[in-house]
């Protein structure tokens, strides 16, 4: 997908209003660049919407059905995209239920004004995300809004996967006796949007973390390990995911800072900055509740995927309760809850 | 050492047997940073110190000690359709006596996170039509930074960015808590980050006049443990003496540029602090040369003195007089999420550290 945007640019270098007004210009955007660039499927006549028939033949009614809309800003940052996030996301929620994504859906609303260069290139991460995922673009939407009225681009993705056969997992699984798995660094991707929208310069650039999670979900169930919970700390970070299951299961979990695996560019920026890693958002990592006589297993194949190289064993399912407890390096425990708000910067 | 060694659980476990060595008697000290205070909570250092060691958090938050009228100010500037108002983060989510700056942003002003005042300069060069005000709060550690904003403004000629002062100094605000005839702190750890700007000279007539031994520390549990024990040492032997436990980042005679760049722009003022009041000497306002970048002047902001919020026992806590999680509102009434004061909100602040790191019924 090397090369230029297909849409001639000295024509239309911009987004006009227009373009999302349903005529001729509109079609000329889906037709010249939107469909080629996103492989829409091939074959497939475009109509109101999309038959799965043979992508879901296998899924025996076992779906998994998901959405999110993502309004990132700034659109292009050190490690991904507002295209890439916007498949990862959805994918990586479907892979929490244990679902491989199959079929997605894109929606785009459009600020007028936005270059048509601009749109090409998250139209081409869309697509090269969506390969990486093994998950077809099947349809979609755009609309284009007055100019002031969004920031550049913003996509919502649903997406439609199926589960295995025997696969359950969700939160009300979760036992006394498991073990809580992470599978690699925290707090990348936020520091890293953070940093490119603020211009903050750190002396090594973080890249974020973003990147589909279900080719790791599949090597775990593929080896026979009962998962009984997986969540992606997204917004709110590794805090907010554990609170969240801990509340949902009614479990309490035991959290050991010391295990916790923060690369030192983060863990420096969050200093600076006044943020608790476990606060920061991530969007390529994953959270694995398993029994613990599976917890080296589990941990060995997150450590041979892709990213997991830091993939740690960072707690354990203690009883009854719905607590998350952190226990200090100094073996000081403190419970550990979700962040109030917006993460703000600190004052010195 | 790294960073990293200075949280070594090894090295804090020698340095609390050697405090445990020490202590023969109770002793009550107080930090007085905000930062310091958190470093604490978050590692258990109070958890960790044998009991007869009491260690009592001051007032060393900027965002928590802003009264309430600086807020209100801040959120009038908001509102006007010329003004960009920016400020650090923390600020925006401190209650004034009626909603908060993330609250007037959400009604259409324009409020903006920077994180440096030259940030808000650069802004107000680029946009020449909006009145960039900064909203500076801070101790001496953020104060070189707005004294340069305003230099720097001065120096490429921008008529459009002023300064909504709220500076405050240290030393001041020690010598009014010591001065409490129901005083019980027997040793400080002066703030490292302020000492580093200002050096040690403003210590040296509060340990002279009170006779409490002040020992500069770090950040880092280490840091913590050792200006601690430095404290402890001094107490235990019968003296009181100016130390400097965090050479690393501190030199006696601090940042002269610093102080010279502060000094040129800013005077002290009586300034009133949320809580404590009004104290004499414990402000940075702009200097004569420089009234033109008062934002209080320029939009004819009147000195409106709001009253602190009554169930909120803020000044009781940054006097170190009341334990945050023996508030009555605490965890209940007042949470980061519904805060009645600014040390439940701020990310230096007392209360939101006893919540954040020992739970709502602390």
């Amino acid at each position: 997908m090397d090369g230029a945007c297909p849409l001639p640019l000295d024509e239309y270098p911009v987004v006009l209003l227009a373009h999302g007004g349903g005529g001729r210009l509109m079609q000329r955007l889906l037709d010249g660049l939107i469909l080629p660039t996103l492989d829409v499927r091939a074959g497939q006549s475009l109509h109101d919407a999309a038959r799965l028939d043979e992508l879901l033949t296998d899924a025996a009614g076992r779906l998994a059905f998901t959405t999110d809309s993502y309004v990132v800003r700034p659109l292009f940052f050190p490690g991904g995209d507002i295209g890439t996030l916007a498949v990862c996301g959805t994918v990586n929620d479907l892979a929490m239920a244990g679902a491989q994504a199959r079929a997605l859906s894109v929606s785009l609303i459009l600020e007028e004004g936005l270059p048509m260069q601009t749109l090409w290139q998250v139209l081409r991460s869309l697509r090269q995300s969506a390969a990486a995922a093994g998950v077809r673009i099947v349809t979609g939407d755009t609309k284009v809004v007055e100019r002031g009225r969004a920031d550049g681009v913003y996509i919502n993705t649903a997406g439609i996967g199926a589960v295995p056969a025997g696969v359950s997992i969700h939160p009300g699984r979760v036992r006394a006796g498991d073990a809580v798995l992470l599978s690699g660094d925290i707090g990348r991707h936020g520091i890293a949007v953070l940093a490119q929208r603020e211009g903050l310069q750190f002396e090594t650039t973080i890249e974020s973390d973003c990147q589909p999670l279900w080719p790791a979900v599949a090597a775990l169930l593929d080896a026979g390990l009962d998962l009984h919970c997986l969540r992606d700390p997204t917004r709110g970070g590794l805090a907010s995911a554990l609170v969240e299951i801990a509340r949902q299961a009614g479990v309490d979990v035991l959290l050991d800072e010391a295990a916790l695996p923060v690369t030192p560019p983060v863990a420096t920026a969050c200093e600076l900055l006044g943020f608790d890693p476990l606060h920061v958002a991530c969007e390529g990592r994953l959270v694995a509740f398993v029994p613990a006589p599976q917890a080296q297993a589990a941990l060995d194949l997150l450590r041979s995927a892709p990213g997991g190289e830091q993939a740690a064993r960072i707690g354990a399912v203690r009883g009854p309760g719905g607590q998350v407890t952190l226990r200090s390096r100094y073996g000081i425990d403190r419970p550990l809850d979700m962040p109030a708000g917006e993460l703000l910067p600190r004052i010195c | 050492m790294s960073s990293a060694e200075y949280r070594d659980p090894v090295t804090v476990r020698r340095l609390l047997d050697a405090i445990a060595g020490t202590v023969s008697r109770p002793w009550t000290l107080m930090e007085i940073c905000g930062g310091q205070t958190h470093a604490i909570l978050r590692a258990g250092i109070d958890r960790l110190l044998p009991p007869a060691v009491t260690l009592v958090h001051g007032p060393g938050c900027p965002v928590c000690v802003t009264p309430v009228g600086v807020i209100d100010q801040a959120i009038a500037l908001a509102g006007r359709p010329e003004v960009t108002l920016c400020s650090f983060g923390d600020m925006l989510r401190v209650p004034g006596s009626c909603g908060d700056l993330l609250a007037a942003r959400a009604a259409g002003g324009d409020v903006r996170v920077v994180y440096s005042p030259l940030d808000a300069v650069a802004l107000a060069g680029r946009e020449p039509k909006r009145q960039v005000v900064f909203l500076a709060v801070g101790f001496e550690t953020t104060a070189p930074a707005a004294a340069a904003a305003v230099r720097q403004a001065q120096a490429l000629d921008l008529p459009n960015f002023s300064l909504l002062c709220a500076q405050v100094r240290v030393a001041p605000a020690m010598a009014a808590i010591l001065a409490a005839p129901d005083c019980r702190i027997q040793g400080f750890l002066a703030a490292g980050h302020v000492c580093a700007v200002m050096g040690l000279a403003e210590y040296a007539p509060l340990v002279a006049r009170f006779g409490v031994p002040i020992v500069v520390a770090g950040f880092e549990p280490v840091d913590i443990l050792t200006g601690v024990l430095h404290c402890l040492r001094q107490l235990e032997g019968g003296r009181a003496r100016l130390e400097n436990a965090y050479a690393r980042a501190v030199s006696a005679q601090g940042n002269p540029a610093a102080q010279a760049l502060v000094g040129e722009v800013f005077e002290c003022v009586a300034r009133d602090w949320r809580g404590l009041g009004e104290l004499p000497e414990s402000g940075l306002g702009l200097r004569a040369g420089y009234a033109d970048f008062d934002a209080a002047r320029r939009f004819g902001l009147a000195q409106t003195p709001a009253p602190d919020p009554g169930e909120c026992l803020a000044g009781e806590v940054l006097q170190g007089r009341l334990r945050p999680d023996r508030c009555p509102a605490f965890g209940s009434r007042c949470t980061p999420q519904r805060p009645l004061g600014a040390p439940m909100v701020s990310s230096e602040g007392a209360c939101a550290a006893y919540y954040r790191y020992r739970g709502p019924v602390a």
